[in-house]
């Protein structure tokens, strides 16, 4: 069971933004993320991309965001469970909160943010007939253990990044690698696309374009794949088959927590503390509504520092609480670091 | 600047004539959603940059269109329900030229 006194669903900058707020109240956060590495769809989506309507960076790469919101935050030392997502809450009497990931890891919280975007991502599924019944026996929408792929024949499918990436990247690990795409195009980082070329001219990955996987085959577990070479059918024997055509986000199992939802977002009470219909459950960021709401990630940020002060009042109920500045405490990381500013010099000048 | 008028076809078949603004630097995508066609969420899931292929529809009149872009077909590239005369809504910017034009969204 892993403890914190807020559980923050979603490890976007609205996440990460949260953890340095609690910080500053000394409350102690812990993080689950559906993707394996922070940052949502910053990182996931458009990690190169500027964005310009951060307060104070006139321009800063999605990626580095990121960066500079965990460097902001780590003195806080947030707990991460990446690769997971929420699936069930408990309320207990105690009004604490139980949340058990797909996975079976339990956390317990004082509160729970759902800071989900739009939604955990989920790998965008090719429309092959039986695909499903092949999950887990042959198709593997992620690359979670390459080991998996050791000395296996394996089938990639996808025309961007993470194709030419775990192209490059299994064909030192599997016995055989085919990447597999509609078009002779591909568009990604240009090393990584030379990279593909490189390793095609030296037998280590077969390319087959422009073709399409159409259908799958095996008893058990998937054996070969069929696909379409320009209007000709064939056959293809192959271990695994790895589609990687993006991610698409979907509320999932949050939405059947009992919380109320309008147009794919979960409504909260704005005037206040962006609280839920369920006490103790809050939600920020893009994945929450309420009259004038905007998606936009400055937004997000102040949605969390509300959201922080009304967990401390949840905690600590009849205390006053006093609004510190920073630049008047400084920050007392919980690794036992201080930030504080330089204190002036008073002295006579003679 | 006016108005211009277009039809769009929702992801259970139903057509809706809108109005859109010409000098708002909108995309057909943003048009979509402003008029909730599709549920939030299900499109312009990337926010516009051509990457996602949630707002794909298919262009059903005559209507002159600008040349795809690099991304714009990349992206097609790996979308599926993919046809002859699919384009990413996001990647469509409402000007007077294509003033008429109908539109059919593509499955999510």
């Amino acid at each position: 069971m892993i403890k914190s006194d807020i559980l923050i669903i979603g490890a976007g900058p609205t996440g990460l933004f949260a953890v340095f707020e609690a910080g500053l109240l000394k409350l102690k956060c812990h993080i689950i993320d559906a993707l394996p590495q922070i940052g949502g769809q910053l990182s996931e989506l458009y990690p190169k991309k500027p964005i310009y309507d951060i307060p104070g960076f006139p321009e800063v790469l999605a990626g580095d965001l990121v960066n500079n919101l965990m460097e902001q935050c780590k003195q806080f030392q947030p707990g991460f469970t990446l690769g997971e997502t929420a699936e069930t809450i408990d309320k207990l009497n105690d009004g604490t909160f139980i949340v058990t990931t797909n996975k079976g890891t339990q956390h317990h919280a004082n509160a729970v943010a759902i800071a989900g975007g739009l939604g955990s991502f989920e790998p965008r599924k090719p429309p092959i007939e039986d695909i499903e019944f092949f999950e887990n026996k042959g198709v593997e929408y992620f690359v979670r253990d390459p080991e998996l792929f050791r000395n296996k024949k394996i089938v990639i499918a996808g025309g961007g990044d993470s194709a030419l990436d775990w192209s490059i990247f299994l064909s030192d690990v599997a016995s055989s690698v085919t990447l597999i795409h509609r078009r002779n195009e591909f568009r990604g980082a240009l090393d990584s696309v030379e990279k593909v070329q490189e390793l095609k001219h030296f037998g280590k990955i077969k390319l087959i374009t422009p073709a399409e996987v159409i259908g799958l085959n095996g008893s058990e577990h998937l054996d070969s794949i069929d696909i379409d070479e320009n209007g000709a059918h064939r056959k293809i024997e192959t271990d695994y088959f790895i589609p990687l055509f993006g991610l698409t986000p979907k509320l999932g199992a949050i939405a059947t927590w009992g919380l109320e939802i309008e147009k794919n977002a979960i409504k909260v009470n704005n005037s206040l503390d962006y609280q839920t219909n369920i006490d103790g459950i809050y939600a920020i960021g893009d994945v929450n509504t309420y009259p004038g709401k905007l998606k936009l990630i400055l937004c997000g940020f102040h949605e969390a520092t509300l959201m922080v002060q009304s967990v401390y009042q949840r905690m600590n109920p009849g205390k006053k609480y006093v609004l510190k500045y920073t630049t008047v405490s400084g920050i007392d990381g919980f690794d036992g670091t201080r930030k504080e500013a330089e204190k002036a010099v008073v002295k006579a000048i003679e | 600047m006016s108005d211009i008028t277009l039809k769009i076809t929702d992801r259970q078949g139903k057509t809706h004539q809108v109005q859109a603004p010409t000098d708002m630097n909108m995309n057909l995508m943003e048009v979509v959603r402003m008029h909730e066609i599709a549920p939030e969420g299900t499109i312009g899931v990337c926010g516009g940059m051509a990457m996602c292929a949630s707002c794909q529809c298919y262009v059903i009149n005559n209507v002159d269109l600008p040349e795809k872009s690099d991304d714009e077909q990349a992206m097609l590239w790996e979308a599926f329900h993919v046809k002859e005369n699919s384009r990413l809504g996001c990647q469509i910017l409402i000007t007077p030229e294509i003033d008429g034009l109908e539109v059919e969204l593509a499955a999510e």
